[in-house]
């Protein structure tokens, strides 16, 4: 079967851009909403979707995230309904790729090959685990492995020569670098930082590179666009969610937009 | 349960090099942490070997902290209660009253060595906020206290103890805004300040290796009690018992006593309002929860059928997490150690049993070890022995007492 993860970043690089990863809370407002916010991402541009699972304890999450898990979670959302919107999704875009993101408890409670079985199952191809280092592998990567879902590793500022390897290894689909040592929301790093980090981990590995945390404005996103493969933005979207709930739908859709427009106007990533 | 591979010859070898008990404890924090959370581990095993960290220590422990304290022979709740020889450690005379003050002694020993230049903690009944704060002014060192607004306003003695030692107290409004939520934040400020700050976590939780060395550091509890112990009786104890939150103050009392199998071991949790009241009203991990990961390490914790996070409730505010040490998660699961429960009413009520029989007031947190002692003792008879530690001294608690007994002050 098709790579759908590898077909969006070689579709992205054709076009001579950077491709556009958007996240949102799956749930937020409530789960009927989301697949509005879903398609809105999709008709703005958006090339890759990572869906967040509600988290009561979103460690690595500023205030705009950790608001929509609370909305999500106080909206009665279950496990069973992230994968009830992946599969849904799935029926509507075959080939648009769909990630989840999230914490280690809600993805290992009822068991790892349980949780990698069903996002196969929902038509994920990739997950994305916030507080699962290398170290800790064992508990969900084999599961996922065996399943032929991607699990997607997180590099960060760090993340050094020595350790990089390990953090490699096992890893597929992308490399997600989080270009600020803190939490996803304002914070911005300088695009020098990026830059030098992105030359390091391309020496490292034939993966794309996707760099997110603290990208705002289509400005940011262009720049670091003209080094990296992929560009992740989350909270800026999640905080229009939360300032239009239920009527967030055109408000992501343009705002995705505007992202997307600015990456189409780059000149191709190096 | 059955245990995958079989026990290590001493129980006290734990944890594996991986930060592993048994299916519990590891290191399970964003990548951002995982290169901060290795060199703490090279330094603390540096430390660990060198005489001179452990001189420092001493001389703190000694000089600073007031210790040893002494193991006190409680013969009116001895007589009271008709059972077993009732001796309480008595760490609420330490320094700052309670056991918090050895860790944060140790840790910030370490904060030092690594060249840290700010020090933060989570806290909640404030002990461990008022501990981190003392060392903090000891040692010079600028130090923000994270705490939940919930027990903000309940603990409002410690947050002005906090205020007056220098320390700046950040009220935290997130999640159930109790301990959990304050230690997510402080989790939070710590991966964005990675590069000078050092997290003095307060218990036996978090990634490896805090859970080794809070334990070993609070192991001075139950050195201490066994040396204690031998003076006093010529023999040890026939059961040490201790209350468990996060499980510092009493894997400090257990582990010295995890390798003789005729000690007892007993680690009492909070039941609340009543274990059987479900999720909301308790706070007893291992008789009400399931394991899962949380805050760095796999344990039991208390949750739902989604793996989302439930309230925990206690009366006192020490005990009202979410989540237990790992290595009391393997105790309990080799089943070296029992777990029992007692409820909020039954503590208050050991509370006011231990002021009126001894003249001690008891923290609220130590007072549900007491409460354990009314079947405990007299199940176990008259020609034995009961080591308790008497974790804290209640002086934060009675306003939350007051409250609780209708009285207004």
């Amino acid at each position: 079967m098709k790579d759908r993860i590898a077909s969006a970043f070689a579709h992205a690089r054709a076009e001579g851009r950077a491709a556009l990863i958007t996240f949102v809370t799956g749930g937020d407002p409530t789960p009927a909403d989301t697949a509005a916010v879903l398609d809105a991402l999709v008709e703005g541009g958006a090339d890759l979707i990572e869906l967040g699972m509600p988290f009561t304890d979103p460690m690595a999450d500023g205030s705009a995230i950790q608001l929509a898990n609370l909305r999500s979670l106080s909206a009665g959302t279950k496990t069973a309904d992230i994968f009830a919107i992946a599969t849904a999704f799935r029926t509507r875009h075959p080939n648009v790729p769909l990630i989840l993101m999230g914490y280690a408890n809600p993805m290992i409670r009822r068991g790892a090959e349980w949780f990698a079985a069903q996002a196969k199952a929902a038509g994920v191809d990739g997950v994305i685990c916030v507080d699962i280092p290398p170290e800790e592998d064992a508990e969900l990567g084999p599961a996922l492995r065996a399943c032929g879902v991607h699990l997607i590793r997180l590099a960060t500022p760090t993340t050094d020569v020595a350790r990089l390897p390990a953090v490699l290894e096992g890893s597929s689909g992308f490399l997600y670098y989080v270009s600020v040592a803190g939490i996803t929301g304002k914070q911005q790093a300088a695009q020098a930082s990026i830059d030098e980090a992105v030359a390091h981990l391309k020496s490292g590995t034939g993966l794309p590179i996707a760099v997110g945390f603290g990208v705002r404005t289509p400005e940011q996103a262009a720049a670091i666009g003209s080094v990296a493969d992929g560009v992740v933005v989350g909270s800026a979207i999640v905080e229009i969610i939360g300032q239009h709930g239920a009527q967030a739908a055109p408000h992501v859709k343009d705002y995705v937009g505007s992202l997307r427009a600015a990456l189409n106007a780059k000149e191709p990533a190096r | 349960m059955t245990v995958p591979n079989p026990l290590p010859n001493s129980l006290r070898s734990q944890p594996d090099a991986r930060g592993h008990f048994g299916q519990f404890g590891g290191r399970y924090v964003a990548e951002t942490l995982m290169p901060l959370i290795l060199a703490l581990e090279a330094e603390y095993r540096r430390a660990k070997a060198d005489p001179a960290f452990e001189e420092e220590f001493q001389y703190l422990l000694r000089q600073y902290v007031g210790r040893p304290n002494p193991l006190y022979y409680a013969q009116r709740l001895t007589e009271e209660l008709g059972g077993a020889k009732i001796y309480l450690k008595r760490e609420e005379l330490n320094h700052t009253g309670a056991h918090k003050i050895n860790n944060c002694i140790g840790q910030i020993l370490l904060a030092k060595r690594m060249g840290k230049t700010r020090i933060i903690a989570e806290t909640g009944a404030g002990q461990h906020g008022v501990a981190t704060a003392t060392v903090a002014a000891l040692f010079n060192i600028p130090c923000t206290i994270f705490m939940g607004a919930v027990d903000v306003a309940r603990q409002a003695p410690n947050v002005f103890r906090m205020k007056l030692l220098g320390a700046e107290v950040r009220a935290v409004e997130s999640g159930t805004a109790t301990l959990k939520d304050a230690m997510n934040e402080a989790l939070r400020d710590w991966v964005a300040n990675v590069h000078d700050t050092f997290y003095i976590i307060g218990t036996v939780a978090g990634p490896h290796p805090y859970p080794e060395l809070v334990r070993d550091f609070q192991s001075v509890i139950g050195k201490e009690t066994r040396a204690q112990m031998m003076e006093a009786e010529g023999r040890l104890p026939d059961m040490v018992l201790a209350c468990v939150g996060g499980g510092s103050n009493a894997i400090g009392m257990f582990h010295p006593f995890l390798d003789d199998t005729d000690v007892a071991i007993v680690g009492v949790e909070a039941a609340g309002r009543g274990i059987e009241l479900g999720d909301g009203h308790h706070a007893a991990s291992i008789a009400g929860g399931a394991p899962g990961v949380l805050h760095g390490n796999k344990t039991y914790l208390l949750q739902d059928a989604d793996g989302q996070i439930t309230d925990a409730h206690s009366v006192s505010a020490g005990l009202d997490y979410p989540g237990i040490g790992p290595e009391h998660a393997w105790l309990h699961e080799i089943g070296r150690a029992r777990y029992v429960s007692v409820t909020d009413d039954e503590a208050l009520a050991a509370f006011q049993k231990l002021c009126r029989l001894e003249g001690i007031i008891p923290a609220l947190e130590s007072a549900h070890a007491l409460a354990a002692l009314e079947t405990l003792a007299p199940e176990l008879g008259k020609d034995k022995i009961i080591a308790v530690n008497l974790s804290g001294r209640g002086d934060k608690d009675i306003f939350t007492v007051a409250k609780a007994l209708g009285v207004e002050i």
